[in-house]
């Protein structure tokens, strides 16, 4: 008798709620951060409603200081398969000189992401919008449902979440609230890149170790990835092999040392690395509970 | 304890190409824990996920600063604090909501849905069961078992979990005696047996120690079974059952890129499928064939329980969102009144005859639901009288939906037999239902066919039939109003019906007080009226205070598209309660009227109505003349 393995009961599981939000939502988006996460989110969207196109279109929330290999990859990425994408950036604020480098993280992640992916919603009227998280990141997701409801100032309110049972969604929502849905929820780190190997999933390179042209500072390996990047003094750009374990902006983002260079190695490297995934991560270095508070406020 | 939490097996350094393939063999069990207060789940997972080795270094010092902190065991790690996630948590030491965890061992994954054990959060309880496929059950050694592992049971049983594994914690601080183990079991076993939990194995542990969870415990050699691992790890949790079922696919959505292709998405609830096999849509009833199953990575011969694929069919039948596409020699039931077991969900109790939604895989249909034939007292298991069910209430209950769904009985399927109700004006999932069996009432009764349309009734009297309802509060001068509508509209030579709350509360609903339950069951009736009177071809025009939105739209519901007209006769409390025409404002502010809307019985506006007469600023003449134009157009 043929039997599903877990990855095949995953992907099932996730194409059918991505089917459930559409079929039920006026205006849905998928939240695209061009990382692994999202690269398996447009996969599954892509399988789900095949033979028909993607029926919304891509959100990028672009800070102004996203890797340039992660900018090329989006666009190769919407070019191949005709996609949609809306991309959406704090002018004003990029204008007044914010930026990752002097602005403290909070207030930059404030400004160039969380308050824009509430105005890019708000501008278009997404009713639903698609994101990546998993409940194995981070101990606020892990007690998110599926199905994760916003008031009309996109916070999410632990205390009074939707029960939510078997593989039945209830979707509708007072007017003016909006739903925040995560398909890859019952996936694991190890489950999605077992699913990029298998799938032939295309993701950004910088997952996979190269030398670059990095600088350590307070105790992060960061990448040189363009000229904006001002060495401070006694500082050079020193060329390591290295990759990292996720991706946003770049002056923000800690790379690991390595010389993993294909999938099979990264993955085996993540499985013997004592340390979790999000450490890469500055905006994760907030005080304990920060992603609830972050959530409350509107974060994804 | 082990001076760290993370070791990671061994292949993983030797062959990453073999330990990944051995991933892909692995069964994925989820779990749910269930247990009193301060019974020590979240300590037991947390000694699961750390013993192992889900613990990253940075998490374990993390885990290790905050035990310092905050913690409840001393200088020693709390374990509880790696799942009580959420800031209000760990304020009051409790766990609030439903996490997920997920750890894996080299025979399988797991995903542990860690279940509050507080009274109040049943529902959560209710949410975490629904998906799994085996409970532990925990009992603290010292106390035995409770009132709450009885209710976390017999939630267990009621949602139909397979496995139950009872796991009798803190043996350390029973002196590791295995008297007492025995003797809860044989107690627990009892009760299990009782309602009907046939699988339960036991296991005495120390969640605290890391006694028997993972690996067996020295300090209690009179246990010779498998730690708790090792009994989750050999549970047999495969869906071959669910593939053996006759094919069934809920449709979801209707993939139409082009006139070429029409394809009809959705995961295959039981089950397999092949092109070439003879199907039925429900609920249309027609017979077709399976031409092909469509995935993005190519046509399938055969799809199984459990995949989410596209399915084209031979012929153009009828089939959309909420169709079941099943096996044509063995379909499911279609049927409008059924028989379930419902958990009440939310703080606004149930109310029997209220219009709620019912959300049943992909079919979303009205339902109204009657008085509980009996509830359900988790605590003694006892069927008691009631009239409604409250917040965590479970209950036996008969169901009508507006039109008959497909469905299977819960104990068959729970894609099939499990379903939500939801409020029409909060939106809100306020209950969820497991269905036993259709009503026989509703399967030997059938629409009769009649032969002189609704149309024809209308086209005779050469108008389109409408309903004009006339919302607002008591005072507002709904009747005045209705009264000049139909006058101008007579005088027109339409045919009219005027249904006033005053008159029909005299007669068809004479039985009829003015409770909640009572005034739903008024405009229910109401509604069904101004229906029939519609189907006559009749202009149907409606003075009823109808002070709730859901009811409204229950009869909106009831009519055919564009047929209902609401109109609501705005004026403030103030002013309706200044006029008091009839005195009644003054009774109910001295008490002797109960339940008056806009005193002691809330009045909801409509949100959107057709029509909103404001009578501070418009005489009544005025509005009458405002209603017949803009019907008359």
């Amino acid at each position: 008798m043929m039997s599903l393995t877990h990855l095949q009961r995953l992907e099932a599981e996730s194409i059918h709620i991505l089917r459930e939000v559409v079929a039920e939502a006026e205006n849905p988006v998928l939240l695209y951060s061009i990382g692994k996460d999202s690269s398996v989110m447009l996969h599954l969207a892509l399988k789900a409603f095949a033979p028909a196109p993607l029926p919304f279109p891509l959100l990028h929330i672009a800070s102004g200081w996203d890797f340039r290999a992660m900018l090329a990859h989006r666009d190769m990425m919407v070019a191949r398969h005709g996609l949609t994408l809306l991309v959406q950036h704090n002018d004003e604020a990029a204008a007044a000189g914010v930026d990752p480098f002097d602005t403290p993280t909070p207030v930059y992640t404030r400004l160039m992401l969380t308050e824009q992916l509430k105005a890019a919603l708000d501008h278009h009227g997404f009713d639903a919008a698609f994101g990546g998280g998993r409940r194995d990141e981070e101990k606020a997701r892990a007690k998110e449902r599926i199905l994760s409801f916003r008031n009309a100032a996109h916070a999410w309110d632990p205390k009074t979440q939707r029960p939510e049972l078997w593989r039945l969604y209830n979707a509708r929502k007072p007017r003016g609230t909006s739903i925040r849905a995560f398909p890859l929820s019952n996936w694991t780190e190890l489950d999605i890149w077992q699913y990029i190997a298998l799938e032939n999933i295309p993701i950004v390179p910088l997952y996979l170790a190269a030398p670059r042209p990095t600088v350590e500072r307070d105790g992060m390996i960061l990448m040189v990835d363009d000229d904006r990047m001002a060495l401070r003094p006694g500082e050079t750009a020193v060329e390591r092999s290295i990759r990292f374990r996720t991706l946003g902006c770049y002056p923000l983002s800690g790379a690991v040392e390595s010389r993993a260079d294909t999938l099979d190695t990264v993955i085996q490297e993540m499985l013997l690395s004592t340390r979790s995934e999000r450490l890469g991560r500055a905006v994760d270095h907030d005080p304990t509970a920060s992603m609830e508070k972050k959530k409350q406020e509107g974060y994804f | 304890m082990d001076a760290s939490g993370f070791a990671p097996d061994p292949l993983i350094a030797s062959d990453i190409a073999a330990y990944l393939a051995a991933q892909q063999a692995k069964a994925l069990i989820r779990v749910i824990t269930c247990g009193s207060v301060d019974d020590g789940k979240s300590t037991l997972i947390g000694r699961l996920l750390h013993d192992t080795h889900q613990i990253f270094d940075d998490q374990m010092a993390a885990l290790t600063s905050d035990s310092q902190r905050i913690g409840t065991q001393g200088q020693a790690i709390d374990f509880a604090l790696l799942v009580d996630g959420l800031a209000a948590e760990r304020e009051q030491g409790i766990t609030i909501d439903v996490a997920y965890r997920f750890f894996s061992t080299p025979r399988a994954k797991f995903i542990i849905a860690d279940c509050p054990g507080h009274e109040q959060y049943t529902r959560n309880m209710v949410t975490g069961a629904s998906t799994a496929d085996a409970a532990i059950v925990l009992v603290d050694a010292r106390k035995g078992v409770l009132t709450q592992t009885r209710r976390h049971s017999y939630l267990v049983q009621l949602l139909g979990i397979r496995h139950v594994v009872l796991a009798v914690n803190k043996m350390d601080l029973v002196g590791y005696d295995q008297a007492v183990f025995d003797a809860i079991v044989a107690d627990y076993q009892a009760f299990a047996a009782s309602i009907g939990l046939a699988d339960v194995s036991a296991v005495p542990i120390s969640g605290l120690g890391g006694d028997n969870v993972i690996a067996a415990a020295p300090a209690m050699p009179w246990y010779a079974g498998p730690p708790l691992l090792g009994l989750l790890e050999g549970l047999d949790v495969s869906d071959d059952a669910a593939a053996a079922r006759p094919f069934r696919m809920a449709v979801q959505w209707v993939n139409r890129p082009d006139l070429d292709f029409r394809g009809f998405a959705g995961l295959v609830n039981h089950g397999r499928v092949r092109p070439g096999d003879a199907v039925r849509i429900l609920p249309a009833g027609r017979t077709t064939t399976i031409a092909r199953i469509v995935t993005a990575d190519g046509d399938l011969d055969e799809a199984v329980a459990g995949q989410s694929v596209t399915l084209t069919l031979a012929d153009d039948v009828e089939c959309a969102r909420g169709s079941v596409i099943a096996a044509a020699e063995a379909p499911p039931t279609v049927a409008g009144q059924f028989e379930a077991t419902l958990v009440w969900m939310a703080e606004e109790p149930l109310l029997p005859g209220r219009s709620y939604l019912l959300k049943l895989a992909t079919q979303t249909v009205a339902a109204t639901i009657q008085p509980p034939k009996f509830a359900i007292n988790v605590n003694t298991l006892e069927q008691v009288a009631a009239k409604t069910l409250e917040l965590n209430g479970i209950g036996t209950v008969q169901l009508a939906t507006a039109q008959p769904i497909v469905f299977e009985p819960y104990a068959d399927s729970r894609d099939l037999g499990g379903f939500i109700l939801i409020d029409r004006a909060s939106d809100a999932t306020v209950a969820a239902g497991m269905i036993h069996f259709a009503l026989r009432r509703s399967q030997n009764i059938h629409l009769q066919a009649v032969d002189i349309s609704r149309d024809a009734h209308a086209a005779q009297k050469g108008q389109k039939a409408k309903v004009l309802w006339l919302t607002g509060l008591s005072g507002a001068g709904k009747s005045t109003i209705a009264n000049l509508v139909e006058k101008q509209l007579h005088l027109l030579g339409r045919h009219t019906f005027l249904l006033d709350g005053d008159n029909v509360r005299h007669g068809l609903n004479k039985d009829l007080g003015f409770t909640d339950a009572d005034r739903i069951e008024n405009i229910r009736r109401v509604g069904e009226v101004a229906r029939l009177m519609t189907d006559a071809g009749l202009i149907v025009i409606t003075a009823f205070i109808s002070p709730f939105r859901a009811e409204r739209a229950m009869v909106r519901a009831m009519m055919a598209p564009g047929e209902f007209m609401e109109i609501h006769v705005d004026t403030p409390l103030a002013a309706a309660e200044a006029r008091d025409v009839k005195g009644l404002y003054k009774k109910a502010r001295a008490g002797q009227l109960k339940n008056f809307t806009g005193i002691d019985s809330p009045y909801e506006a409509p949100d959107a109505p057709e029509l909103r007469i404001d009578t501070t600023m418009m005489s009544a003449e005025d509005a009458a003349m405002l209603i017949v134009e803009s019907l008359i157009g």
